[in-house]
């Protein structure tokens, strides 16, 4: 089924719908869970802007599963980028809220989308800057492949096998119309030519 | 600012696109508003154990300063250091400008050194302003002459905002030596931008004729400043200059406009501001009593103005370059 995506961008197809996210989120809660034998010293922390609000969904997860208070932050990841210098004007930056101590916790990193790694590696440098947690996991409601960094997740809410210059979208209902998960049916058009990639701005 | 809210969508889509910060006069409202959010978010980079971001890490940063300044030059450096740039000093009494270098010439040797971001002091209005049209790298206006100090008006705005949620419709009384101050006019831009109603205070003969034509009332009578006003910025007595001449004496102007406690107790909000760009002449434009009281936010400026440096740092280090804009 087709859905307008805020960008205005038509041709998409739904892999998933607001049940399919909304069990992800419970499976991976219980995933978490038997993983870490329970809630204790856990600590969420999502990366902006979308894994922010997965993170805050998830966390109620687990609370209902293990009823144990689990702390969440927010991780803007845009000062730690790898392209920085390849990208004009620089990107807004957006705080960093992480009202808790790291230190010895078991954190679970929170992204929407896991693509080529980058994002996760510069989570990753921005979080040994604030702490040093005890273990860090990585939970992703979508795993579209094309790592370019030797990075996995260790939760994954649908793996979804993509070309590289598709876009995926999450939809989420706390900033969007609507809750989805859609990707463009474009898949056999010809590649453009340095098409921008996820979360990388096309160099100017 | 609460926790885990969505970004604004506003401002989202409104970028940095200059290549200079040269003045308030030529920023739109908007433009402002970004550096501001944007020093929200760098501002909780300095309270971390490691107080360090590998963002500008690479880029050199130059402090020329043609004017003798320690908190500002220091802010910069910090500010630059905090983004992992690397940072050079000059100070123009040690270097070949004693010894007849012109500044264009100082600039193009420092570009052929291939630095990315010049930060320049100079007691001539308009001399970062020339610099930033000769110059490939990104110019930052830290203070030129009676002109322009956008950095110490956009932390000043900060410090509004953040101590009274908004600026839009507030008073502001700025009191002093308004005719050789640059940091009064910078706030003026930025204020009236902002929507706030700005007053102007001091002595006549310190007084710029036709300042009314920026927007802001005039008044001669500091109880007159004091009264409704949400925020009072006091100036700086410049007396090493030659201000002194221009008032009888530092303590006449103290008993007409220095501010002190029954001066405040008599007119002023119960919740007004007071701010000083620093360094305070103690008992002249501003008692202790006043300067280290409950309404003082003069620290809370400076290190807010870590922030904002960090902020302009950052926007004018993304901005397009020449050759690439024209491509």
């Amino acid at each position: 089924m087709d859905a307008v995506s805020p960008s205005g961008f038509r041709d998409k197809t739904k892999v998933m719908d607001a049940e399919a996210i909304h069990r992800s989120l419970v499976r991976i809660a219980h995933e978490v869970v038997e993983r870490n034998k329970g809630a204790q010293g856990l600590a969420l922390i999502g990366i902006r802007t979308r894994g922010a609000l997965l993170a805050q969904r998830l966390a109620k997860e687990i609370e209902t599963i293990d009823h144990h208070p689990v702390p969440v932050g927010a991780l803007d990841i845009t000062l730690y980028r790898d392209d920085l210098s390849r990208i004009a004007p620089n990107p807004i930056v957006h705080a960093t809220e992480i009202p808790f101590n790291i230190d010895d916790l078991t954190l679970i990193l929170v992204d929407d989308v896991l693509f080529t790694g980058r994002t996760i590696r510069a989570a990753l440098n921005a979080i040994s800057d604030l702490g040093r947690p005890r273990t860090i996991q990585l939970a992703a409601l979508v795993d579209r492949g094309h790592r370019e960094l030797p990075i996995r997740a260790d939760y994954v809410g649908k793996n979804v096998p993509t070309h590289l210059n598709q876009r995926i979208e999450v939809l989420l209902s706390e900033l969007d119309e609507s809750e989805a998960v859609l990707i463009d049916a474009r898949a056999e058009a010809p590649e453009a030519q340095g098409a921008p990639r996820h979360g990388e701005r096309k160099p100017t | 600012m609460s926790l885990l809210t969505a970004p604004g969508q506003a401002t989202q889509t409104l970028q940095w696109t200059k290549k200079d910060l040269l003045g308030l006069r030529t920023l739109s409202a908007d433009e402002i508003r970004l550096i501001l959010q944007t020093a929200e978010s760098f501002r909780e980079i300095s309270l971390r154990p490691i107080k360090k971001v590998p963002t500008l890490r690479g880029k050199t940063v130059v402090n020329l300063f043609f004017e003798p300044s320690t908190r500002t030059r220091i802010s910069f450096e910090l500010a630059a250091k905090r983004l992992s740039a690397d940072i050079v000093n000059i100070a123009t009494h040690s270097s070949s400008l004693s010894k007849g270098e012109t500044i264009l010439d100082t600039v193009h040797n420092l570009e052929a050194l291939k630095v990315d971001i010049l930060v320049i002091r100079h007691a001539a209005a308009g001399v970062p302003a020339l610099i930033a049209s000769q110059a490939t790298s990104a110019v930052i206006n830290a203070g030129d002459g009676a002109h322009e100090h956008p950095t110490q008006a956009l932390l000043d705005l900060f410090t509004i905002q953040e101590k009274k949620g908004r600026i839009d419709g507030l008073n502001v009384s700025i009191i002093g030596d308004i005719a050789h101050s640059r940091v009064a006019r910078s706030d003026i831009w930025g204020l009236t931008k902002l929507g706030a109603r700005v007053t102007v205070c001091g002595p006549p003969t310190l007084m710029p004729t036709q300042i009314e034509q920026l927007g802001v009332k005039v008044t001669y009578r500091v109880d007159e400043a004091i009264r409704d006003a949400d925020v009072l910025m006091l100036l700086r007595i410049q007396h090493e200059r030659q201000e002194t001449r221009l008032v009888p004496s530092l303590r006449e102007y103290r008993l007409r406009y220095g501010i002190d406690r029954d001066r405040l107790a008599a007119h002023a909000k119960p919740d007004v501001l007071i701010m000083h760009p620093g360094p305070v002449n103690r008992g002249v434009e501003l008692d202790s009593a006043v300067a280290d009281g409950p309404f003082s936010v003069i620290l809370d400026q400076v290190t807010n103005g870590l922030a904002v440096r960090m902020a302009a740092l950052y926007l004018v280090s993304g901005a397009p370059k020449v050759d690439e804009a024209e491509a």
